[in-house]
Parts: structure tokens; sequence; C-alpha cells
């Protein structure tokens, strides 16, 4: 075996680009390119699944929702709590709504959205399509005349993408609960005007860029781990790494496109 | 034997595959293929792992792309036909998979029912259940209607895919190794249930196995599959009594006599 594939070697020297890591890279990137582009065809031309797409919506919405409930609450006590001493130390424990309000809107709720997806919806669909992959199952869909591109990975993108912003308005909403709980509870404030506090320096712009992010958050999460999960090989052990890979690179993905749309909305504030 | 002769209608051709080639990189796998399949004929590709026995019936069902060569299925030339048409001609072809490929995600109702409910949507609830219960009738599993693939047997599996391929009366079965991994009588059962199929659906087949018993049973012809190419044709009595020493590992392997 050994010598068989060193007389290959020898008669066939493989030629790389720049060197053979790098040529993978830019190959997978390639890959993954080609993907996206095979997802808005899809996404476009019918027959739509709007049946599977609800079902998936739900499954997403079940999936993450106690965990998203818990971080959300927890987020929202925790940072009052940890920013109360920097602000009190001016006597400025008044403009904790505000700063807590800024906080969660703007950054805190689409990142820890994203970031909770990525883990728990991107690494059940990695899995998912990995070891439908791996048995044949996607190979059995194709034969019964059921496109399993459309069947699988349009509708589980659609369906990160709607979930994505509907649980980050509601993880806001949690965070929010939750610094209102810890503010209640140190500054005896009233609901009414913690509300009042809290939003007086939040924008249309803050908002919708938030959304933007979680969309955005939303469809990468799907197409990642769809595009790992679709393209599985070498059997369990690749269900495994497919998993795992989803998460991480969406994740990673996730904490680039912040950085960006953040950039980008800066240039919009006056 | 004789009895199933009488269906092979010798006169038209379901699957005919000429000179055809499918590498993987550097790997040839496939080196000039010639197969002709007739009307309600069993044929039986033999063969060991690796050469590309199951690379041959996705070819023909449009899974792969082929590099070289015409493969003619029922009329239609998979290779230049368009999505939509190849999705047509799958509704005709029944592909029992090695591994079953089972949807996990369903119960065994809902596996069989996928198919259906996708494709014949002008059916009634009610006779997508009968249809359901009858395909499973067939393949004598009602009892585990309501269960999951998980909760079934290697070879409980093997009849429920069959069973799932059956609901849509395709015109060609191809089946891949379909007793691999399964005990002597569970393999009989499924070697009956093919013959079964045979005859009440008049479907042509390709079985595509290692399992000499199975061959025996199930085929009216004989290929052998040996490093990419058909090496030896014919019954099972001719195959094996040519005395090819290429077959003969296979034969002493199979304790065959
Ligand atoms: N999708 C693929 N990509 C790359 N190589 C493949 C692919 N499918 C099959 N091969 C290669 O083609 C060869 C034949 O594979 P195939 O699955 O057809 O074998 P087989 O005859 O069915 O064997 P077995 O009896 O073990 O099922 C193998 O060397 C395999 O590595
Ligand atoms: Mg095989």
């Amino acid at each position: 075996m050994h010598d068989a594939s060193m007389k290959l070697k020898q008669k066939q020297p493989r030629r790389y680009i720049f060197t053979q890591k790098l040529d993978t890279f830019f190959f997978d990137v390639y890959a993954f390119g080609q993907f996206v582009a095979r997802f808005f065809r899809a996404l476009l031309l019918p027959p739509y699944e709007f049946k599977e797409i609800i079902r998936q919506c739900y499954m997403i919405g079940v999936k993450s929702l106690s965990l998203i409930t818990l971080t959300g609450f927890i987020t929202g006590i925790v940072f009052t709590k940890q920013s109360r001493p920097s602000l009190s130390d001016f006597g400025a424990t008044s403009w904790l709504p505000s700063l807590v309000a800024i906080a969660i809107i703007r950054a805190l709720a689409p990142l820890v959205t994203g970031l909770i997806t990525a883990g728990k919806v991107g690494s059940n669909i990695g899995a998912e399509l990995g070891s439908m992959k791996v048995t044949e199952q996607i190979d059995a869909m194709e034969v019964s005349a059921t496109n399993p591109f459309k069947f699988l990975v349009v509708t589980r993108v659609i369906a990160t993408t709607c979930m994505v912003p509907l649980l980050m308005l509601y993880m806001a909403l949690l965070a929010l609960l939750g610094a209102f709980v810890n503010v209640h509870s140190n500054e005896q404030t009233s609901f009414i005007s913690f509300i009042e506090n809290g939003f007086h320096n939040i924008s249309f712009l803050d908002i919708f860029s938030s959304l933007l992010k979680s969309i955005v958050f939303g469809f990468t999460i799907g197409i990642v781990s769809c595009y790992q999960g679709y393209n599985t090989t070498q059997g369990t052990q690749g269900v495994g790494r497919a998993a795992n890979t989803s998460v991480v690179l969406a994740m990673f993905l996730i904490f680039i496109e912040e950085i960006i749309i953040v950039q980008i909305t800066n240039w919009f504030r006056p | 034997m004789e009895k199933k002769e009488k269906h092979i209608d010798r006169t038209k051709l379901v699957i005919s595959i000429r000179d055809l080639h499918k590498s993987f990189g550097t790997n040839h796998v496939l080196r000039g293929i010639d197969l002709d399949v007739y009307q309600g004929e069993n044929v039986v590709v033999l063969g060991r792992s690796g050469t590309g026995k199951s690379v041959l019936i996705k070819i023909i069902a449009g899974l792969l792309k082929p590099d070289k060569g015409s493969v003619n299925v029922l009329g239609n030339e998979v290779t230049a036909i368009s999505y939509s048409g190849l999705e047509q001609l799958r509704l005709r072809i029944g592909f029992s998979f090695q591994s079953s490929a089972l949807y996990d995600s369903m119960t065994v109702r809902e596996n069989l029912e996928f198919p259906l409910l996708r494709n014949s949507k002008h059916l009634s609830r009610k006779q997508v259940t009968e249809a359901v219960e009858k395909a499973l009738e067939a393949v004598g599993l009602s009892q585990t209607i309501n269960q999951w693939p998980a909760e079934l047997s290697g070879g409980q599996r093997k009849r429920i895919g069959i069973a799932r391929t059956l609901i849509m009366q395709p015109a060609i079965m191809l089946y891949d190794e379909p007793t691999a991994g399964l005990d002597p009588i569970t393999s009989m059962e499924i070697n009956e249930l093919i013959n079964e199929v045979q005859q009440l659906f008049n479907t042509s087949s390709i079985i595509i196995t290692h399992d000499l018993t199975c061959a025996k049973e199930t085929g009216d012809r004989m290929a052998v599959l040996l490093d990419g190419q058909f090496v030896q044709e014919g019954s099972f009595e001719d195959v094996f009594a040519s005395g090819d020493e290429r077959l003969k590992s296979f034969y002493d392997y199979n304790f065959i006599t």
C-alpha cells in the first residue's frame, strides 16, 4: 500500500499553485461560494417547501428557547450588576438603565443570540445533515424525486435567517427584564422610569442594525452548518467533524460580520 | 427458474449501458462497462468490494455523473436528461440502498409515506394509508408501522427500504447488496422477496451482491465485475462452470458446491 502510493506520487507529481494547504483552503472557499450561489438559485425557483420551512422554524425556536431565556435574563442581571460600581464612582447610577439598554440592544443581544444559536442549532444541523449524508439518506431522497438541496438546505437556511432575529428580540427583552430586576432591587427605580430612561438614547438605527446583524448571523449559521453537513465524508467520524466545524466556523464568521456591520452603522451615526 | 424465464421480454430493453467510464481523481473505477437489462429480467452484478458496483447503479439512478459513455434507462439518456426529466424517470426506479437509508427522523409509516405524499399529491389520506399498509404487508412487516428505524434490525430495515421503493410501483429495481450482513435465513427471506417483487410487479432488476446464494436464487443472468470491466456474463451455471481462475477465489469463499 505504501509502495503503491509512493509509485503513484512519482508517476504523477502533484502540482500546487501555492502550497497544498493553501490550495485546499482556496478550493474550500470556492466550493463554499458555489454552495451559497446554489442556495440563492434554489431559493428563487419553485417548488417552495413552505410546510418544511415552518417545521424547521418551530424546531429551531423550540431547541433554543430555554437556553436563550436563561442566558438573556442572566446576562441582563450580571451586566447591570458589574456596571454599577464604575458608574457609582461618579455618582451616576441614574445612567445605569440607559447604559445597559444601549449595551444590550446594540451589542449583547445580537451577538449572544448569534453565538448561542450557532452552538445549539449549528451543531445540530451539521450533525443531522452529516449523518443523513453518510447513511445515504440524502441520496435516497434524491432518488425518490425530492430535491434534497431544496428540502433540507434551503428550508433550514431560511428558518435560521428568520428565527435568529426573532430570538434576538426575545433575548433583548429578557435581558432588559433582568436589568430591570437588578436596578429595581438596588435603586428602587420604577418600571416606567426604567423604560423611559433606558430607551432615551436608543435610535431607530440601533434597532435596525441589530436586526440586520441577526439576519446576517442567522443566514451564516444556516448556510455554514448546511454546507458542512451536506458535504460530510468519511463516515461517522466525518459527522462529528461536520458538527464541530459548523459551530467553530459560524462563530468565527459571526465575529467578523459583527465588526464589519458595526463599522458600517457607525458611518451613519450623526 | 423456467417459470420466471417466461416473464422476460427479450425484445424490450429497459437499461442499456455502453462504454461507461468513471473515475474519482486518479482512481479509475469503471473502465468501459456494457450492460443490457431486458424487461422482466433480474441481472446480478457480482464483484469484490470496491470494484465499483455501487458506483454503477448510482450512475444508472443519476446520482453520479459518468465521465464517458451512454446510459439509457427506459428510453431516456440519463447523462443528457434535464433535472425535471430525471426526477420523472426516478419515479420509475426503485433504489434499495446498501445501508437501507431509512430516514432516521421519521417513523416507518412516515418513511413510506414520504415519496407518495411528495409525488402523488392527488391521493387522499385514506389511499396513502392503504398504500403504506399494502407495501408493508408485501414485505411482511405490518407490525412495525409505528416504530422508528433505530428500533429495527438490519434485515427489517432492508425490507422497509424495499417497501419504501415498492410503494411507487417502479418499473426498475436496483438492489445494492440486499443480503450483506444478514444471517442465512434472513437472506433467504430477502431473496424470496426480490423474486416476489419481480413476479408481482414484473419489474426488471439489477441486484448487486457478493453473496453467491443470493445470486443463484434471484438472478436470471450474472455479470461479473472485475477491475472496472465485466469479465464474465451468463447464467449462474455458465459463469461458474467456466472454471475462470479469477472467479475461483470467489467461489471458494462462498463455499458453494
Ligand atoms: N463519491 C465518491 N468519491 C470518491 N470515490 C468514490 C466515491 N464513491 C465511490 N468511490 C470509490 O470508488 C470505488 C468503488 O466504490 P463502490 O462503492 O462502488 O464499491 P462497491 O463495489 O460497491 O464495494 P462494496 O461491495 O464494498 O460496496 C472505491 O474505491 C471508492 O473509494
Ligand atoms: Mg457498494
